[in-house]
């Protein structure tokens, strides 16, 4: 079986003496090759505490690391380095330093629950990658990923209106993630979906935009949604130790 | 095991259904509730769009808080359950079927849903679902169950011609696992590690299933806009994967797997210069033309990826 995980060794970690003999024998190069012994002393102990303060990382203390999660998921497939056995090891750990390396890869999970589906342990990871990337967000570590941003965005429109319109939340996440809405791609897709389309329907997607569709009676239900998430917020501020500011 | 009697008994239950169409289908997916509709009616199964439905939350919202997601599936429930009077669901979009799923599973077995859920229940003044109430079904189990396998094979005229598909369920219609307990319980259920009643209905309709191996695979959904070279990539797999076992034509049950698959065709075409031929189209536009429905009576040319000439060419239309 091949070393899944390699990649975890970094180089700078790895001596190899390009000119070395040792009683007499060439050991230059590859056969001398060893892994630099560390000691590691900033642990954060109440790590593995205030990701399991994110919703999703609440069953993070269950994983007896078997490695399932990483050996089945999609985004490990295209990039070895992101490797949620392996996060999960460090936070549980308290190594924040180690983890905070790969600030910039772990919001790329894509919830296929390909991990929650193989883990043993009910770890429910994908949550675990979620709680996470809002964790590094709020601690300050990483600005808000495109993935917050787009949930965000999305999120907002379900509240307010009851559903959302999907040509208006494309229109705001490119605005609010800084890309330009007129890309080779988007208006390729958009010409080949306009072409076969007849002229009532093109005027039912114009008007969606305009007059965003609604669910009825939903006041009562957006008050009470924005009341609740304004006091988990709150609560999972104080679990980090912030200051809430809202 | 099913028995005989539960086959009856749900070709009853089956026959007339609270319909929640869901966002997607009623946006950027109306080929795909055009077909759903055409296709029940067709087959006399009846379907009763719940009044004032809402968003399920998609997978976004769950992100920002778990417990509002259920509580928004939970209330879709409720508004079957009370105001449509049906005691089972059918939702063709596989983020809904699955968040409804997920719902039933986290107010079984999470106090902390429960208790959200009655709470803002309470103050939007609705009755508080209570899991076990309603039973979710996709518009797979809809057509597979309500009208009948045997019987379907007689209401096809034309079909499909040996047409080589591709089924693509992508993740949420069998993951995770632990939300769809009626799955991998043998005889006619479903199997999460390799669904099939997608297959079986294309086979019915006289196509020939291709052997898949993405069948599940994710397409990177989730990210589509916020990280789109990943999608295309994952997409970019899923479609040179069809195209290797020799489909020519990738049939889906869900709005977001299918308009990731068309999208990221063309972004993979401009980005990557890697052409794909495979056509991507909804079963239940496959199924309404092998029964005889006209391909705008399916919204086949509403479609963003064009298979209007191909069909033609084949003789399915
Ligand atoms: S699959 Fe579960 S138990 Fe195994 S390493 Fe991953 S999270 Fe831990
Ligand atoms: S949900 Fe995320 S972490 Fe889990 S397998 Fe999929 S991409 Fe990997
Ligand atoms: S999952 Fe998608 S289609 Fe279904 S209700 Fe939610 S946003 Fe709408
Ligand atoms: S395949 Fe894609 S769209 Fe379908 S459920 Fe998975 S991520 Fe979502």
């Amino acid at each position: 079986m091949a070393i899944h995980e390699k990649s975890l060794i970094r180089p700078e970690n790895i001596t190899t003496h390009d000119n070395l003999i040792i009683d007499g024998i060439d050991v230059s190069g590859d056969w001398s090759t060893f892994i630099r012994t560390r000691v590691v002393s900033d642990y954060n102990e109440d790590l593995e505490e205030e990701i399991a303060a994110m919703p999703g990382g609440e069953y993070i203390h269950r994983c007896w690391q078997c490695g399932s999660c990483t050996n089945s998921c999609t985004v490990n497939a295209e990039n070895p380095d992101f490797n949620p056995r392996y996060w999960i090891y460090l936070i549980r750990m308290g190594m924040e330093d180690e983890l905070l390396r790969d600030k910039d890869i772990i919001w790329q999970c894509v919830s296929c629950n390909k991990c929650t589906s193989a883990c043993p342990r009910d770890v429910e990871p994908e949550g675990v990658m979620k709680a996470t990337a809002h964790w590094m967000e709020l601690k300050g570590h990483t600005p808000p990923s495109n993935s917050t941003i787009f949930d965000d965005i999305f999120t907002e429109q379900v509240i307010k209106y009851g559903r959302i319109e999907d040509g208006e939340v494309l229109k705001d996440f490119m605005k609010k993630s800084g890309q330009p809405l007129m890309q080779d791609w988007i208006v390729q897709m958009v010409k080949q979906m306009i072409k076969g389309l007849p002229v009532m329907s093109l005027m039912k997607m114009g008007w969606a935009t305009i007059f965003h569709p609604k669910t009825k009676n939903w006041a009562k239900a957006r008050d009470a949604i924005n009341e609740h998430i304004a006091e988990e917020h709150a609560a999972q501020k104080k679990a980090l130790g912030l200051e809430s500011v809202e | 095991m099913t028995t005989l009697i539960d086959k009856i008994d749900r070709k009853k239950k089956y026959k007339k259904v609270a319909y929640y169409p869901g966002c997607a289908l009623e946006g950027s997916a109306q080929p795909y509730d055009k077909s759903t509709r055409a296709v029940g009616k067709e087959l006399g199964l009846e379907l009763v769009e719940i009044k004032d439905w809402n968003c399920c939350g998609a997978m976004e919202v769950k992100n920002i808080d778990p417990e509002i997601q259920t509580y928004l599936s939970s209330r879709v429930l409720s508004d079957a359950q009370h105001k449509s009077k049906q005691d089972v669901v059918m939702a063709p979009c596989n983020g809904c079927y699955h968040n409804l799923k997920k719902a039933e599973y986290d107010l079984e077995n999470k106090d902390k849903s429960r208790a959200v859920t009655e709470k803002i229940s309470k103050k939007a003044g609705h009755e508080t679902y209570k899991s076990g109430d309603v039973e979710t079904i996709h518009a797979l189990d809809w057509i597979k169950f309500g009208y009948g396998e045997e019987e379907l094979k007689a209401k096809i005229k034309g079909g499909l011609k040996g047409l080589k598909v591709a089924s693509y369920y992508g993740c949420m219609y069998t993951r995770p696992r632990h939300i769809f307990p009626e799955k991998d319980q043998g005889g006619d259920s479903e199997s999460t590690s390799k669904p099939h009643y997608m297959d079986d209905l294309l086979a019915i309709a006289g196509a020939e299933n291709v052997e898949f191996p993405l069948k599940t695979a994710c397409c990177g959904g989730a990210h589509t806009l916020s990280d789109s070279d990943m999608s295309t990539k994952l997409v970019l797999n899923i479609l040179e994967a069809a195209e290797a076992a020799g489909a020519e034509v990738i049939a889906t049950e869900c709005p977001t797997c299918h308009s990731g698959l068309e999208m990221h065709q063309i972004r993979a075409l401009k980005r990557l210069s890697k052409n794909t031929n495979v056509k991507v189209v909804y079963f239940t536009q496959l199924l309404g033309m092998a029964m005889g429905l006209s391909p705008r009576k399916v919204g086949l040319h509403a479609n963003i990826s064009d298979s209007v000439g191909f069909m033609k060419q084949k003789g399915i239309t």
